[in-house]
């Protein structure tokens, strides 16, 4: 019963789709191949942005990471443990950037700029952060790249086998950190500075935050001198960075003026209440 | 180095984009001129006697590539070849977003005296010989393809402007000529997977064009003015 029913209907179906078929094959005209190319083309380009986007997430997750682990240097008892920790996870990093690198190779990489920038951005974030620990000092562009040039190690292996021709040119290729990109990672770091100073002062540590006034008044006298000649997005980081400055030199204003009278077991709440209050007078205009 | 001689040497290096991106401005000014120059020209064809002069005025507008050549040429010398996708100026805009606009009017123009004077599709590499620029990125200043695809979307909506016009010019077969090749071009589109950018956007307005020419189609097939059309072509015979 409903076999042959569903029999019939099926008969009918197939035979006005085969129809349907039949009209709709017309000869490939050349306008219809070269958007076929055009569709090859695009996909490629688009499946690359796609995997340039999720591995500049990846970077943003794990700098970030590295940064918060960074932050606890001052607290720990054991310093040198969390910046070998540190090294270990910005190398972890590199291998993304790495990846990033091999993507790019014969593509012109500021076409794939906006995919990789944030990433990028905080990875120098992070690894100036370190650097700045390490030496109390900002690292340069130039140190940033040295770190970013990769030989393909993998790849010499397969090419032993294969032939010698290859050998003698050792396959390197890098990632260079455009200087707006360090720029607006440096712009981000002051922000860790400042963290940073607070929660040193914080530990009893009284020496740090006159340090770190000093270092970010050397940037931010850089950034007045680079002004409007830098993208618009380098000026508006200005707004936060002097903000920033604010907050440290205040700090240090504090240590300086209440110091000498404060027990130093105090410190910590006579301060933590004064940065309050800033925060406070910051929400007026 | 201190941290002052870092932020000097980055100085410079923006301070070099910034005069690249000035001479950049002047080179497409000039190039926008003559793209405005050669769309005048072209805007000729919509008027009733225009008909008749499409070739010479194709013909005049090939001259007039030719100083899109030579401008070409000299936007070429104002920046490292490597550095056709750099962005100075905003951290999302490019060299190529000085002289994008101007290059995808150019590629319409291109596309609409290829258009009149064989009815066929320009292709990309064609476009970038009449604007002596290469189809390939490995060859220096290219024609980008999102580039050319705008370029040719801006052809659609000329050539539904042109279906009407013909028709008020009194040349009935044209429209019917230009809906097949309309009706190819949308095809053609609908192979592309687009993202959600400039040239999606452009392409949503591709089936605003199909329409309009399909309604003037109508309008003549209803009159059986398109019966005429073709009647008169068999008639030439």
């Amino acid at each position: 019963g409903s076999g042959g029913f569903r029999k019939r209907k099926h008969d009918n179906f197939p035979h006005s789709q085969r129809r349907e078929e039949k009209e709709n094959v017309t000869p490939p005209s050349a306008l219809m191949a070269s958007f076929k190319s055009f569709q090859l083309e695009l996909d490629t380009r688009h499946d690359k942005y796609e995997r340039l986007v999720k591995l500049s997430r990846d970077i943003t997750i794990e700098s970030k990471r590295t940064i918060f682990l960074l932050h606890r240097f001052t607290s720990a008892p054991n310093g040198e443990e969390i910046l070998s920790e540190s090294e270990v996870k910005l190398d972890a990093v590199r291998r993304k950037i790495k990846q990033v690198a091999q993507e790019l190779i014969g593509e012109d990489m500021y076409q794939f700029h906006r995919a990789i920038s944030p990433g990028l951005q905080e990875y120098v974030e992070a690894v100036s952060f370190q650097y700045f620990i390490k030496t109390r000092s900002l690292i340069s562009v130039e140190e940033i790249n040295k770190q970013l040039v990769f030989t393909a190690e993998d790849r010499e292996e397969t090419t032993n086998m294969t032939s010698n021709s290859c050998d003698k040119q050792p396959h390197t290729w890098s990632l260079k950190v455009t200087p707006v990109d360090y720029l607006l990672g440096v712009a981000d770091l002051t922000g860790e500075l400042m963290r940073l100073c607070i929660s040193s002062v914080g530990n009893g540590d009284i020496d740090t935050p006159f340090e770190l006034s000093q270092f970010l008044r050397q940037i931010y006298d850089g950034f007045t001198f680079i002004g409007n000649t830098g993208p618009y997005e380098v000026s508006k980081k200005l707004y936060t960075l002097k903000q920033s400055l604010a907050k440290v030199e205040n700090a240090c204003y504090t240590l300086k003026v209440r110091g000498s009278e404060i027990p130093k077991h105090m410190l910590a709440d006579v301060f933590s209440t004064k940065t309050e209050l800033i925060d406070q007078e910051e929400g007026l205009p | 180095m201190s941290v002052s001689e870092m932020f000097a040497a980055l100085q410079g290096a923006l301070g070099q984009d910034q005069d690249i991106r000035e001479e950049i401005r002047k080179v497409v000014q000039a190039l926008e001129q003559t793209a405005r120059e050669i769309l005048t020209l072209l805007q000729g064809v919509h008027q009733g006697p225009g008909f008749q002069h499409i070739p010479k005025k194709c013909q005049k507008a090939r001259e007039h590539f030719g100083t899109v050549r030579t401008q070409m040429e000299s936007l070429k010398t104002k920046f490292p070849a490597d550095q056709y996708y750099v962005c100075p100026g905003s951290h999302t805009a490019t060299h190529r977003h000085h002289w994008r606009f101007v290059l995808q009017r150019l590629v319409f123009l291109a596309a609409f005296v290829v258009y009149l004077e064989s009815e066929t599709l320009v292709t990309r590499e064609a476009v970038a010989e009449i604007l002596g620029i290469e189809a390939d990125r490995e060859r220096g200043f290219h024609l980008d393809i999102e580039d050319y695809l705008s370029g040719v979307l801006k052809l659609a909506s000329e050539l539904a402007r042109l279906a009407v016009n013909s028709v008020t010019a009194g040349d009935y077969s044209r429209p019917l000529r230009i809906s097949t090749f309309i009706n190819e071009l949308d095809s053609g589109f609908r192979l592309l997977n687009l993202k959600n950018d400039s040239l999606r956007k452009r392409y949503d307005g591709l089936k605003y064009d199909v329409k309009k020419i399909e309604e003037v189609v109508y309008d003549l097939s209803i009159r059986g003015l398109n019966k005429e059309a073709t009647v008169g072509a068999g008639g030439e015979k």
